[in-house]
């Protein structure tokens, strides 16, 4: 893979919340048009490693480039889907207006939303399969159809750049492959980026795995071997086999 | 019940108070959903509670020192304004603090209402109205000034209506958006201070939380958005407004604490049918 301009790029990176570090020398870089996904155990520093990238949180030491630049600088152009169990589930909103805020920093500061904005985000819902559904309560929505509003509200701004946080996460597995599907399509037009905890069923999927337990290796989904999954997860792990389209050897 | 349509006929302090109602009612459906949905009815409250303060200080100036320029409602306007943005900041700054300032806001504000109160000579009944509101007490002069926050209050509130949504339903999105939301989180607060403001002169100080959350809760039971939300919100606190005041009238009982039986009456009765 040659990537001559990386979308995301980590030099040196170190990150702790307290004295001790979560991630330390993390170096690796993500090329235009990629479908990553970030794995590794609980507690690996897996979503530390999306915070960075979104710019929420400051790297210790080291550099966190986007388009490069800081985060900061082109969250605009940045679509981020966060994990949907932290959002109230009563809250009065229907699906098109979620999808709306996705316009903000893209929109008029005072006012209603414009016409453009409203086709934007109706696109976006059409993306997702859910062009129907755009006057429903988001509180009476599944959770795979509340996943496709969050991921059409990231994709409503038109971004570059798409980071997803567990978008799988309590799904069934019907729903995540046709999420993963999903996804996977947008790959073709954006880089995506994606968090999950589930390595094997990713790996299926995406083009580049991204191995996070403190340190970072980064590998290509068709060269995962076990040897790298014990060495991120630790020697007690096993392995349970699963159908690969390709051929296992590892770099 | 007829005996207070055929009194509002006759009594231009009744329709002053009506209107007084109303006028309050649009403020605390619009402010109501945002206070309801962001869920920070516990600061409203001690806002609600410092604005004593305010009323004290301005009445201790205006009867021993002769101030006229400050108005009771002028300085709960002051005192509500400021506790919104001392709670605000430090919320900001130091999370985990935020429910030790808003009791230390609660009490100190009462308590020096209370000392200004007990250094004014008169009468105690102005606490007693300030504590428990006297609709039937509304002078134009407080109209106007209601109609002004109004205005303010509700005017921003619509403008900012998709950044404020935003905010309140999901804060870390609407910040990688690009949003303020430190600066929306601090403009609510200070657009509740102004609404508490409003409500006093309807209820009074303690009830005040109940009015503003009551209508909203009721209304947020059944509404798909939060614009419908605000609509039915002002719908259900005008009917709680007058209704209070008409059903208050005949028995000669305490408008306010009437409002507040009915507002929370109907909020069980909504539990009741949309659980």
């Amino acid at each position: 893979m040659n990537h001559v301009e990386p979308v995301i790029r980590m030099d040196g990176v170190d990150f702790g919340y307290d004295e001790s570090l979560v991630l330390e020398n993390v170096n690796f870089t993500i090329g235009e048009r990629d479908f990553a996904s970030i794995v590794g155990p609980n507690g690996g520093g897996k979503t530390t490693l999306l915070k960075l990238m979104l710019g929420l949180i400051e790297p210790r030491r080291g550099q966190v480039c986007i388009f490069q630049t800081s985060p900061h600088r082109v969250r605009t152009r940045i679509g981020y889907m966060p994990q949907h169990s932290q959002l109230d589930p009563k809250f009065p909103v229907c699906v098109l207006d979620v999808v709306l805020t996705g316009r903000l920093g893209i929109t008029r500061t005072i006012g209603p939303y414009r016409a453009s904005d409203k086709a934007a985000a109706r696109q976006a819902l059409h993306e997702v399969g859910l062009a129907e559904q755009e006057s429903r309560p988001f509180s009476t929505l599944s959770g795979g159809q509340r996943q496709r509003v969050l991921i059409a509200r990231a994709l409503a701004s038109q971004p570059d750049l798409l980071l997803l946080d567990e978008p799988t996460a309590n799904l069934d597995l019907r729903v995540q492959d046709d999420l993963y599907e999903l996804l996977r399509q947008l790959s073709t037009r954006v880089t995506v980026v994606l968090v999950s905890h589930d390595v094997g069923f990713v790996s299926k999927f995406v083009k580049t795995v991204v191995c996070v337990n403190r340190s970072v290796h980064v590998h290509s989904s068709g060269d995962l071997d076990s040897e790298a999954i014990i060495r991120l997860y630790g020697r007690d792990v096993r392995l349970l086999h699963h159908e690969h389209d390709g051929p296992c050897t590892h770099r | 019940m007829s005996e207070f349509i055929r009194a509002l006929f006759e009594h231009p302090f009744l329709q002053m108070s009506v209107a007084t109602g109303v006028l309050a009612s649009v403020a605390c459906g619009v402010i109501g959903t945002y206070v309801v949905t962001r869920r920070i009815s516990y600061i409203a409250g001690a806002i609600s509670h410092s604005v004593l303060g305010g009323l004290g200080a301005a009445r201790y100036l205006e009867v021993v020192h002769g101030w006229t320029l400050l108005t009771p409602l002028g300085g709960a306007a002051i005192a509500a304004v400021l506790s919104a943005l001392i709670i605000g900041v430090v919320s900001l700054r130091a999370k985990q603090r935020e429910d030790t300032v808003i009791g230390a806001i609660w009490a100190v504000g009462m308590a020096v209402g209370i000392l200004f109160i007990a250094k004014t000579p008169g009468y105690d009944k102005d606490l007693m109205s300030y504590l428990f509101g006297n609709i039937l007490l509304v002078t134009q002069e407080d109209l106007w000034l209601i109609v002004c926050l109004d205005l303010l209050v509700v005017a921003t509130g619509l403008l900012f209506y998709n950044k404020f949504l935003a905010v309140c339903f999901d804060e870390e999105f609407a910040r990688l958006r690009g949003i303020r939301v430190d600066f929306y989180y601090l403009l609510l607060l200070c657009l509740t201070a102004l609404t508490v403001v409003v409500l006093v002169r309807v209820v009074g100080i303690i009830l005040v939380i109940a009015l503003l959350t009551l209508p909203a809760a009721t209304a947020g039971q059944f509404s798909r958005t939060m614009l419908r939300m605000m609509a039915w919100a002002t719908a259900i606190c005008i009917f709680m407004t007058t209704g209070g005041l008409a059903l208050s009238y005949g028995p000669g009982l305490p408008a306010g604490a009437t409002m507040i039986v009915l507002a929370a009456a109907v909020y069980l009765a909504s539990l009741l049918i949309w659980r």
